[in-house]
């Protein structure tokens, strides 16, 4: 019999019962927000029920909470329904005994950006949020998901998912990725390979010696858009990098029980003969700065590069589907990507929020002044930890000095549900994970790209090619 | 939930691949608590000319004439038909309960995306994929007129009203619970030995995972 994959080792050790077919599996882990709980926590008391386990629950508030004037706490909000789902969630959760990083706790955040900061994300764990980007925590070698409102119901009411198993996809990395290549260029070339649907059914493993050579926080921003090719969940291994990164956070194990978690977790890897039902094999000395231009992530392209022809698209469907996209991003196909000017850049998100983008940035930006053409340039760190290290770091002055915005912790522009949000037809750099029509605003255009990108756009008005940015500021960015 | 054996309705072609849930629900309508009462904002930005938001009176906004499901012959739709990697994107349940209070019982598409998939069972929504030229085939049909389908889950077959059908594949747990509208909570509840049993089981071997939060 052929070896285990990651995920086939995670999802036999929490089988409660059933088979591959209809199982049910344990859960570890629920982290919950704002948006996707209250109906969940309405279902639980009209039927009678309680929580199975509320000390496995953590919960902050995110998706919709302003990014300025956090000072005012609750007063700040402008948006009366926004507020009622805040203050919704601060009942369920006091009710509940359920531990939440409420809006002026300093470590409030995003959830995928709270989770592995606290350590409350853990190797071999299963971990559920109500949001799709939960799949992030995989980067831990867990088996995150992400689930809908129904689901977050069921694990509150019972600590288990009823699952089907899925298949192995493996996306191996060979080689290393160039200088400026980042994390975000890496994902957003996979998933311009395997295409939104690509990964649909499968659990994604990716690996080779690019993944290895990433920072945790570099394996975070790959797993997080592993639902933009259609997977609810992507892993990494377990290694040293792991190790190093969870040792001494706040719910990280301590003492004795570190080391037996350690033990197990070094276990935390496919075995060398596991067999994967599909493979993607990518060579990462390819990958330039990627530059998505149309309204799915998949519709990527280099830099470098020009808007496609729509004769290039594969079959009639994706066609019409480019057409769509075109004519709603405002494009023609031949333009050059170098030429787009932007209205608004937008840095943060649980895809690029995490301090290493903000070092990135600031590497960037230092000692320059963004573009006057820019409407906004905002930074939004990924939560008040994030922002306060930044600041330790002195991050945030230089930032400010080159005319961007320094923000409070949150989903922000990611999803436009708070005040930040584009006009129609404003055309943005954004850091986040979908280019959705609408995503950032109605009629508002996105093109997602690397942090270091995005700085760089800032600076020029346009998109350009960040490896031809000096080399001093390059070095340090990978 | 109620159980779905089969049913019949008129047909509502979307003739658009990878319908995402962020078009399905536009965010502003995220900040709602109930459960119910999403379907005047389905499709929002695609439906309207302008602008929504929770608070504005649906009946004075201009409908989209040129948006598909605004047509007159598909009022009253209670199928909707679509292309490959439908609901992709959010894990956001207020895309499914968007379509299931406009009137949608079932959605048939090329392939769907994982978690909406999901989701749809959850609301008693049946999603159901058929193969691409048998979904040509119904863009055919239904493209200028209203047609009328039957989906028997019973007998896991489409039949179109002129006796043409199509078999469609299901898995037998969602298709057991469907035909019996059970609910997910109440069916694992009923396991609740095992599950308590499981956990004690991986409290000793897995400890680190049982540190209550504080
Ligand atoms: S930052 Fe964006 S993608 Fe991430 S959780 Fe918030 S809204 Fe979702």
């Amino acid at each position: 019999m052929s070896g285990q994959t990651l995920y086939d080792k995670i999802w036999q050790s929490h089988l409660v019962s059933g088979d591959d077919e209809a199982a049910l599996i344990y859960i570890d882990r629920h982290i919950i927000h704002e948006v996707t709980s209250a109906q969940a926590f309405e279902g639980i008391e009209l039927a009678g029920r309680s929580i199975w386990r509320s000390d496995s629950i953590l919960a902050t508030p995110d998706h919709q909470v302003p990014t300025t004037e956090r000072e005012k706490g609750k007063a700040g909000f402008v948006d009366k329904l926004a507020l009622l789902q805040v203050t919704t969630l601060d009942d369920n959760c006091d009710k509940n005994n359920i531990v939440q990083f409420k809006l002026n706790d300093q470590r409030q955040g995003i959830v995928h950006v709270v989770g592995p900061e606290q350590g409350a994300s853990l190797p071999g764990m299963t971990i559920v949020c109500g949001d799709s980007h939960s799949s992030t925590h995989g980067a831990f070698a867990a088996l995150a998901q992400g689930i809908g409102t129904s689901e977050v119901e069921h694990v509150l009411a019972s600590q288990c998912l009823q699952q089907q198993k899925c298949k192995n996809l493996r996306v191996l990395v060979n080689g290393c990725l160039p200088l400026g290549i980042t994390a975000k260029d890496l994902i957003l070339y996979i998933i311009g390979k395997l295409g939104t649907a690509g990964g649909t059914g499968y659990a994604i493993e990716y690996a080779g010696e690019a993944i290895e050579n990433l920072s945790m926080e570099g394996r975070l921003t790959v797993c997080n858009m592993t639902i933009e090719a259609g997977a609810r969940s992507g892993l990494i291994a377990y290694d040293q990098v792991t190790e190093n990164y969870l040792h001494g956070r706040p719910y990280a194990p301590k003492g004795a029980m570190w080391d037996s978690a350690i033990q197990y977790w070094r276990t935390l890897v496919s075995d060398a003969d596991a067999v994967f039902d599909k493979e993607l094999i990518i060579d990462a000395k390819d990958i330039l700065p990627q530059v998505t231009w149309g309204t799915k992530p998949d519709q990527v392209v280099a830099v470098t590069s020009q808007v496609p022809e729509i004769s290039s698209a594969k079959d009639a469907v994706q066609q019409a589907d480019w057409q769509k996209a075109l004519s709603y991003m405002s494009l023609n196909s031949g333009t050059a990507i170098s030429s787009l000017s932007l209205d608004q850049v937008f840095i943060g998100s649980c895809t690029n929020g995490r301090i290493e983008d903000i070092r990135e940035v600031a590497k960037v930006v230092k000692g320059k002044k963004v573009a006057s053409t820019i409407k906004r340039a905002m930074v939004v760190p990924g939560s008040g930890l994030v922002k306060q290290q930044a600041e330790a770091e002195g991050l945030d002055k230089i930032i400010m000095a080159a005319g961007l915005e320094w923000r409070f912790a949150g989903c922000s522009m990611c999803n436009a549900m708070n005040p930040d949000s584009l006009a129609s037809g404003e055309r943005c750099a954004s850091t986040s994970n979908r280019n959705f029509e609408g995503r950032q605003g109605q009629g508002g255009r996105t093109h997602l790209v690397s942090p270091a990108m995005a700085a760089a756009a800032a600076i020029a008005g346009h998109f350009v090619d960040i490896r031809q940015v000096e080399l001093a500021q390059l070095e340090g960015i990978h | 939930m109620a159980a779905f054996v089969a049913h019949q309705g008129w047909v509502a072609p979307m003739d658009r691949s990878n319908v995402d849930t962020d078009a399905m629900m536009p965010k502003q309508y995220l900040k709602c608590i109930f459960k119910s009462g999403y379907g005047d904002w389905a499709f929002d930005d695609w439906r309207y000319l302008d602008a929504g938001d929770v608070d504005v009176d649906v009946s004075t906004r201009r409908k989209n004439p040129d948006f598909e499901l605004n047509k007159t012959i598909y009022q009253g739709a209670s199928i909707l038909l679509s292309r490959e990697n439908f609901g992709c994107g959010s894990s956001r349940e207020h895309a499914v309960w968007g379509i299931r209070d406009m009137g949608f019982k079932v959605v048939i598409a090329t392939s769907f995306a994982d978690i909406f998939y999901n989701n749809c069972f959850n609301n008693g929504i049946l999603a159901l994929t058929l193969k691409p030229e048998q979904i040509e085939r119904l863009f055919e049909l239904s493209g200028d007129k209203a047609m009328s389908l039957t989906v028997n889950l019973q007998e896991k077959r489409v039949t179109l009203a002129n006796g043409e059908f199509y078999s469609f594949e299901l898995e037998e747990n969602r298709r057991f619970k469907m035909l019996n509208g059970l609910d997910n909570v109440a069916t694992t509840l009923l396991k609740k030995q095992a599950i308590q049993d499981f956990e004690k089981q991986h409290k000793q071997t897995h400890p680190y995972y049982f540190t209550p939060l504080r």
